[in-house]
């Protein structure tokens, strides 16, 4: 992660969790990026993300996905994972950030 | 000679399968090299299974000092080993990959939907000030953002 804000990355997480719970989870985890709280799941759901029913409790949660979006908005690089266990790994988003201005 | 009360390639061969199970999301799942693809866990399980065959054997062998207590325990200890990989392969191969298709996701080339979001502090923070805000080392705007959706603490 420090290797893409090196390069200008800005990593950002997505979840529906509060901002308390991300509050406590950035505390214990020391991250540096920021954690946006999408409780409803509206911005999922624009994303079309949404994973309805799979949270603990039944609620509904993102699938795991990443984007890359240059400094116009427009997306350059999409990773959907087929399991939830498997992220992309920072070495494929580097290899494809060398390719914004 | 002595045979030992306790079937120890079977208790092993049981206890490296817990540790095959449990050492996937605990250890394993850190290492791209060993999350991926859980070959590592799958070669842990493979030596619980010689440990447990070992044991079987043993556990049904003619000289058991009490026969009945000894095929009993292995019959368990085998069932229990084998449930623990099931339930492995069903975690790793079928539970996590049952994820929602998703055909309308932006696609590269698209401009990302605009969101706003709270922070940590409650503060909204949108797409476009995310790109437009200055990194407070460097003085200079991303040259992306990256945004990571996951499926929280739930």
């Amino acid at each position: 992660m420090a290797k893409l804000e090196e390069v200008g990355i800005r990593p950002v997480a997505i979840s529906v969790d509060s901002p308390e719970e991300l509050r406590t989870l950035v505390q214990q985890a020391g991250y540096t990026f920021p954690f946006l709280s999408d409780p409803k799941a509206e911005t999922i759901r624009r994303y079309d993300l949404l994973h309805a029913g799979a949270g603990i409790d039944g609620h509904d949660v993102a699938r795991p996905a990443e984007f890359l979006v240059d400094s116009s908005g427009t997306v350059r690089w999409v990773n959907l994972t087929e399991s939830y266990w498997v992220r992309a790994r920072p070495e494929q988003v580097l290899e494809v950030a060398k390719t914004l201005e | 000679m002595k045979i030992p009360r306790l079937n120890w390639p079977l208790w092993a061969g049981f206890l490296l399968s817990l540790f095959a199970f449990i050492s996937y999301p605990f250890v394993f799942v850190w290492f791209p090299v060993t999350r991926d693809f859980p070959w590592a866990n799958l070669l842990l399980f493979a030596v619980a299974a010689s440990l447990v065959l070992l044991g079987i054997r043993r556990a049904f062998a003619h000289d058991r000092p009490n026969p009945k207590r000894s095929k009993g325990g292995g019959v368990i200890l085998t069932t229990l080993s084998v449930a623990v990989f099931g339930f492995f392969v069903f975690m790793v191969f079928v539970l996590a990959r049952q994820l929602p298709a998703s055909t309308g996701h932006p696609q590269v080339g698209q401009k990302a939907p605009d969101f706003s979001l709270s922070d940590t502090n409650g503060k909204p923070v949108s797409l476009a000030s995310l790109i437009a805000t200055r990194d407070e080392k460097t003085q200079t705007t991303p040259k992306g953002v990256l945004l990571i959706f996951y499926r929280g603490y739930w």
